[in-house]
C-alpha cells in the first residue's frame, strides 16, 4: 500500500505510533512534508470528520485518531521551520471570560488543527479585547467563542461589537457554541456562525474563511 | 433508583452573625462510581450503539483516575422559606416567572446544599488535554460529571432520610433538587448562597462570574414537598432556549420512584 494512504489508514485507526514511525519512514523516503501533510495526516482527519458527522464513529475514536495526527505533526515540525507549518487559515478560540469551562472548546481546537487550520488557543476565562487584540496581531480570519453559562454567553455579543466598533468585521469572521448558544442567538448579536459540534464547527469555519475580505 | 447513603457525618453550627446549621458529608468515592451508559452518552454514543474497541481500555483508566483523584464532599444547611426567598432573590437577576419561584414557595421543607468531587480530576483533565491524551481526557470530564451527578443524588436521598427520622414525610413527598444558573433562577443566585452558608469551608469557592471552582461542583436547594409542586410544563420563554429538557427526565423519575423511608 501507498505509505501516505497507509498512514492515513493507521491515523483512523488511532495508532499513533504507527503514525509517527511511518511518518519518520515517509520524510526519508523524501516525500515532501508538505505532501505527507496534505495526503496523509489531513486526508486522514478529513475521513474521520466526515465519518463522525455521518454518525459512523464516535467523540473518542475522533480523539484518538486526532492523538494519532499531532504525533505525525510532531514529526513533521522540524521541517516546517523556515517557512512555518502550512495552514489553510489562522483561528482564535477561547472560553469567553467569566468562564472556566474548555473541553468544548479544546475538542473544536483538536479538530480545527486536524483539518489544516493553524489555531491559537487563548484558554478560558479570556477578556473580549483579548481575542480582538489576537486576532489582529496574528492577523487571524476567524474569533471561536464557547461559553457554557447563560451569564457568560453575554461576552460574545461584546466580542461582536467590537469588532463592528473596529471596522473589522469584514476581515475577522466570528463563530460561537457551547451549551446555552442556539443559532437564533449567534443572529441576536451578529455572530457570523453557530457551531453545534466540533465537527459542524469545522464546516462553518471553513465557510467563513471563504468570505474573508 | 438513587445510590443508598453509605457516608460518615461530621456536623458544625454558625455562619457570620445568624445561627446556621450545617452538616459536611464526606462520600465515599465508590458510592458515586458513574454509570457507563450514561458516560457514553455524554460521548454522543447511544444506548444500544456499539463503541469501538478502542473505547474500553480508555473508560476503564478513566474510571481508575476518577477512583484515584476524586474526594467528593457536600455541606448541606436546612433553611426555612423566608431565608431562602432572600437567597432565591439574589441579586435581583433571575427571569420574572421561574418553576422554583412558586414551587419553593410550597415546600414543606427546604435545604441548601453544595457538593465538589474536588479539584484534582480536574487538572487531572487539563494535563490530559496538554499531553495531548485528548479521548481520555473527554471521558475522563464525562466521568468526573457524572460522578457529581452521582453525589448529588446521594445527598438529595440523605437529606430525604435525615427528613424521614424527624417524622416530617409521608408517601407523597417528593425532593428535588434546583441550582442557580438553570430554569430562571439566575447564577448570580450563588452569591447569596455562598454568604448563606460557606461552602468555601468545603473547598468550593465562587468566582466573580459565579461559578465555582472546583469546576465539578453543584450547588443549589433542595425542596421537599408534595410530589405534585414539582410537575411544571416545560413552557417558560427560557424553556425554548433550553437543550436538555432534562427537567423532564426528573419529574418522571420522581413520580416512579418511591424509596421513602417511612
Amino acid at each position: 500500500m501507498d505509505i501516505l494512504k497507509e498512514i492515513s489508514e493507521y491515523l483512523q485507526q488511532g495508532d499513533n505510533e504507527r503514525v509517527s514511525a511511518l511518518t519518520k519512514r515517509a520524510v526519508e523516503e523524501e516525500i515532501p512534508p508538505k505532501e505527507i501533510l496534505d495526503k496523509a495526516l489531513i486526508a486522514g482527519m478529513n475521513i474521520i470528520g466526515e465519518k463522525y458527522r455521518d454518525h459512523e464513529i464516535f467523540l473518542p475514536d475522533v480523539l484518538l485518531a486526532a492523538k494519532a495526527m499531532y504525533a505525525g505533526m510532531d514529526v513533521l515540525k522540524p521541517l516546517f521551520i523556515k517557512e512555518g507549518i502550512p495552514s489553510i487559515g489562522k483561528v482564535v478560540i477561547g472560553t469567553v471570560h467569566g468562564d472556566l469551562h474548555d473541553v468544548g472548546k479544546n475538542l473544536v481546537g483538536i479538530m480545527l488543527k486536524g483539518a489544516g487550520f493553524e489555531v491559537i488557543d487563548l484558554g478560558n476565562n479570556v477578556p473580549p479585547e483579548k481575542f480582538i487584540e489576537t486576532a489582529k496581531e496574528e492577523n487571524a480570519a476567524v474569533i471561536g467563542m464557547s461559553a457554557l453559562l447563560t451569564t457568560t454567553m453575554q461576552v460574545m455579543r461584546r466580542v461582536v461589537e467590537l469588532l463592528k466598533e473596529e471596522g473589522l468585521s469584514d476581515r475577522i469572521k466570528t463563530i460561537i457554541g457551547g451549551a446555552p448558544v442556539s443559532v437564533e442567538f449567534a443572529q441576536e448579536i451578529g455572530a457570523d456562525a453557530y457551531g453545534y459540534d466540533s465537527s459542524n464547527a469545522v464546516e462553518c469555519v471553513k465557510n467563513l474563511i471563504k468570505n474573508v475580505r | 433508583m438513587k445510590p443508598q447513603m453509605n457516608c460518615t457525618r461530621y456536623k458544625s453550627t454558625r455562619c457570620k452573625e445568624e445561627n446556621v446549621t450545617r452538616e459536611i458529608i464526606e462520600i465515599r468515592v465508590n458510592d458515586v462510581k458513574p454509570d457507563r451508559d450514561d458516560v457514553l452518552k455524554t460521548q454522543g454514543i447511544p444506548p444500544g450503539k456499539k463503541p469501538s474497541e478502542n473505547l474500553e481500555p480508555l473508560f476503564k483508566r478513566a474510571m481508575e483516575l476518577f477512583l484515584e483523584l476524586s474526594h467528593p464532599l457536600c455541606i448541606i444547611s436546612e433553611i426555612s422559606i423566608p431565608e431562602f426567598e432572600v437567597v432565591y432573590n439574589g441579586e435581583g437577576s433571575n427571569e420574572k416567572r421561574t418553576p422554583l419561584d412558586e414551587i419553593f414557595r410550597k415546600a414543606e421543607n427546604l435545604a441548601l446544599f453544595a457538593l465538589t468531587i474536588g479539584d484534582k480530576v480536574s487538572q487531572k483533565i487539563d494535563e490530559l488535554f496538554k499531553s495531548n491524551e485528548f479521548a481520555l481526557g473527554s471521558i475522563l470530564d464525562s466521568v468526573a460529571s457524572d460522578g457529581a451527578d452521582k453525589a448529588a443524588d446521594i445527598v438529595e436521598n440523605h437529606f430525604l432520610n435525615l427528613l424521614s427520622n424527624e417524622g416530617k414525610i409521608n408517601p407523597s413527598t417528593g425532593i428535588l433538587r434546583y441550582s442557580p444558573g438553570y430554569c430562571g433562577w439566575h447564577i448570580s443566585g450563588q452569591k447569596k448562597l455562598f454568604e448563606f452558608f460557606h461552602p468555601e469551608d468545603i473547598g468550593i469557592t465562587l468566582l466573580d462570574s459565579f461559578i465555582m471552582k472546583p469546576l465539578k461542583s453543584i450547588s443549589g436547594v433542595m425542596v421537599a414537598g408534595k410530589k405534585e409542586i414539582h410537575n411544571f410544563e416545560d413552557s417558560y420563554p427560557f424553556c425554548k432556549q433550553c437543550k436538555t429538557h432534562s427537567c423532564r427526565d426528573r419529574i418522571r423519575a420522581l413520580f416512579r420512584e418511591s424509596n421513602l423511608k417511612i
